[in-house]
């Protein structure tokens, strides 16, 4: 038999299950990566079916029907409306919960509509005992026209039924189950007449969709045909009406809920977790051991880590013939990679906890929860999970928007979001609060360096809100608020689920990021390295000239030569010449450096740092942090990180707008390179001003 | 005074009547927010807003400006 390779669709509404049936039917043989254009994540998996089948299984972002709200849910309608992708499904699963069959059969019947063979996937028939419900599956299947898998993704039971239906999809039936012409029966005969070779749901749908968001082919249809948007919606209204008749009429026989025997556990939970004061504590609990989680538990890998490069990065230039390119691996490219690993277990730890947030239906709360307070700063309920998810990095953050129906309120958590205290600028506090901050405890229980982190993260915040509030009287933009949020059932997460989330995330994060602090890592050895003119090339004759009056050893006068060309080199220079505007700031041309090539990715700076300073000695593997505390400033004749110019870089960093990739994300998001200028010169000049006063104030 | 899913008291059910519906989001008829539908007000958020609803089977929740749209014939009157 030769081998045959079919696309294969999963589609559903949010909070069914989708993405455990794709991790089941794939396991870890998955590619994510995003549509052309836009930056709505795409997820493909490999599947291995019955008969040397093989199949591309597609996982859509989950939607509540056809008709699109957000970019992510027009994907959904684009793949599906355009015969010629080459994603275009060979057969839909449109995946339901049991305990939400009704509502979850209404994308079904639209998709049905669209003749693609569908197969209606039931998912968590585990919980159909418990919630008293039994299903008439051969009268269900008669009556959709379809073939139904009724599995447990929980369990992992019906999955190589749900395998063997996929393989015969060419035996279903792709009859629509009803029909939805009959809404306004001449609209949809002319529609019919003008053009006989298409689809009239598929016509339908076109006109239906906002123009807003995708590139539709709406110039096809002529005027005749289009309708304004009352009128529209009005018959949307009829065509939903007419749907949920029909699936109101096959559920009274096909399915009975004996709802005696159901238990209800979510409302116990409700009253708790949604509680005017509980609900509070609650969410301040998780948030206090999500903040643990990455000051503390993080810091003995990333210890383990840091020790690791270090040493290799000293192994290297001992053990392979000196040259530039050893130069290069041992002073550019380790500590650079180093620089990125070492975000590793943070990174993690955030997307481990806002995955079991999400899956477990615990975030829902918390946008019920905070809905209220965060609309007096022009925020939503829903700006809470940016702002969590903000932490860990901005750029998950900000396509997290997208779920935020009102625009203002959108773009206003788009804005402030990047001032939440991004995993990115956590290695710059790290080291500097070692560097200026005592090692004590105060109160007996509190470290003052954890303390310390923990008020730059309250800053970050507050800087967010407050910049919410001052956004929202600013920008006149009206626009109707259509708030929906589904309250998910509570579940427990799925190891499996939460697992491949946190690694695909991380990976993603780490590439991505990755990429760009290597080249500048690169980029910053080679401006280290090599100068123009005399000053550079001749340096040792210059230090030996200048110092033959002092009695160096042979080591010292290594250190002066390389310090001089340091200063020299091409970097030497930009970072001279930013000094002047830098200087009031507390920081010297060397910090300069790092601030420039941190404009790109804060991350960046440690990395810079540890680059500068290692160039020209390598035999050193002294940790950067000791090489800090001991850099001396040749004009004060102070520690250049001392406790003013420390506390004026914490506050430099809290509110610059050092991210390349925020911006971009942000320019694709709003449409408009307007906002993302707006940030960069608004929080830059914030970060100016706050760096300026402090070290003024403290020095 | 009109009854709306706004003046519903907490756990007190309801159908839904005819409604304007250029100021109810379509995604709030997709998930069976519609006339004739019966709705039951599970919980109201702390400061009163918003509310959280069952509708036609689904657990959704919207703000008081949305609910005070929506009117309702009440099915177990307040004793």
């Amino acid at each position: 038999m030769s081998s045959e390779n079919i696309n294969v669709a999963l589609i559903g509404n949010p909070n069914t299950g989708k993405t455990s049936v794709f991790n089941h039917l794939t396991g870890l043989n998955q590619q994510v990566g995003n549509y052309p254009g836009i930056t709505v994540e795409k997820k493909i998996g490999f599947s291995k079916l019955p008969y040397n089948i093989k199949a591309n299984i597609l996982d859509l972002p989950g939607t509540y029907s056809l008709n699109a709200s957000s970019i992510d849910e027009n994907v959904v309608i684009e793949l599906l409306l355009n015969k010629n992708d080459k994603l275009y499904p060979d057969v839909a699963l449109v995946v339901t919960d049991v305990e939400n069959l009704k509502r979850n059969l209404l994308l079904f019947t639209q998709i049905k509509d669209l003749e693609i063979p569908t197969i209606l996937v039931i998912n968590m028939a585990d919980r159909m005992e418990y919630k008293g419900i039994t299903l008439d599956i051969p009268y269900l299947e008669e009556q959709l026209n379809t073939k139904i898998a009724l599995i447990s993704s929980r369990k992992g039971t019906g999955i190589e039924a749900l395998k063997n239906l996929i393989v015969s999809y060419k035996s279903i039936s792709t009859k629509p189950c009803l029909d939805a012409s009959s809404i306004d029966p001449e609209y949809f005969n002319k529609l019919r007449h003008a053009y006989p070779s298409q689809s009239v749901y598929k016509l339908w749908l076109v006109i239906c969709q906002d123009v807003n968001f995708g590139h539709l082919e709406r110039h096809e249809i002529q005027n005749s045909f289009t309708k304004s948007h009352s009128e529209l919606k009005r018959l949307q209204q009829k065509e939903t009406i007419k749907r949920y008749q029909f699936i109101n009429d096959v559920l009274k026989i096909g399915q009975t809920i004996d709802t005696a025997v159901a238990k209800d556990f979510r409302s116990k939970l409700d009253r708790v977790l949604t509680h005017r004061v509980w609900g509070y504590v609650i969410f301040f609990a998780v948030l206090f051991l999500i903040f643990q989680s990455i000051f503390d538990w993080s810091s003995y890998p990333m210890d383990f880590i840091d020790a690791t490069f270090a040493n290799l990065s000293a192994y290297t230039s001992n053990h392979l013939p000196p040259g530039m390119l050893t130069d290069l691996l041992s002073q550019g490219i380790i500590p650079g990679i180093g620089g990125i690993v070492i975000f590793i277990p943070q990174i993690a730890f955030l997307f481990l906890f806002i995955s079991i947030l999400e899956e477990s239906g615990y975030m829902s709360r918390v946008v019920f929860l905070m809905d209220k307070i965060m609309r007096r700063f022009g925020l939503s309920g829903k700006s809470v999970v940016p702002l969590i998810s903000g932490t860990a990095c901005a750029i998950p953050a900000i396509m997290a928007t997208r779920n935020i129906e009102n625009w203002k309120e959108r773009l206003i958590t788009i804005l402030v979001t990047p001032f939440t205290t991004c995993s990115a600028r956590l290695p710059v506090y790290a080291i500097i609060i070692a560097l200026v901050i005592p090692d004590q405890r105060v109160l007996g229980i509190l470290n003052l360096q954890g303390l310390t982190l923990m008020l730059l993260y309250l800053l970050g915040f507050l800087a967010a809100i407050f910049s919410a509030y001052v956004l929202n009287k600013i920008l006149k933009i009206k626009g109707k608020t259509f708030f929906v949020v589904e309250m998910p059932n509570y579940k427990l997460p799925l190891f499996k689920n939460v697992a491949i989330n946190v690694i695909e995330k991380t990976k993603a994060f780490v590439y991505g990021a990755g990429k760009i602090i290597l080249a500048i890592s690169i980029i910053l050895w080679f401006l280290a390295s090599y100068g123009p003119g005399k000053n550079f090339n001749e340096a040792q004759a210059i230090v030996i000239e200048k110092s033959h009056h002092k009695n160096y050893t042979e080591a010292e006068l290594e250190t002066a030569v390389a310090s001089h060309k340091l200063e020299n080199s091409y970097i030497g220079l930009m970072g001279k010449s930013i000094e002047p505007v830098i200087a009031p700031l507390g920081y010297d041309w060397k910090i300069g450096i790092a601030i420039i090539s941190s404009f790109a990715a804060r991350e960046v700076f440690v990395g810079t740092l540890a680059t500068i300073y290692s160039v020209g000695d390598t035999e050193n593997e002294e940790p950067i942090k000791n090489k800090m505390a001991a850099e001396i400033h040749p004009q004060t004749g102070r520690k250049v990180f001392n406790f003013a110019s420390g506390i004026s870089l914490l506050l430099f960093y809290a509110f610059a707008m050092q991210c390349a990739s925020t911006l971009a994300i942000t320019k694709k998001e709003t449409n408009s390179w307007k906002w993302p200028l707006a940030q960069l010169i608004f929080m830059s000049a914030v970060a100016y001003v706050a760096a300026l006063v402090a070290y003024q104030f403290l020095k | 005074m009109r009854t709306t899913i706004h003046s519903l008291k907490k756990g007190q059910r309801a159908i839904i009547r005819e409604f304007d519906i250029d100021v109810v989001p379509l995604k709030l008829l997709e998930m069976g927010c519609l006339p004739g539908n019966e709705v039951q007000l599970l919980q109201i958020a702390p400061f009163g807003d918003p509310l959280y609803l069952e509708i036609n089977g689904s657990h959704l929740a919207i703000r008081v400006e949305t609910a005070r749209e929506i009117e309702v014939d009440l099915l177990n009157p307040p004793l």
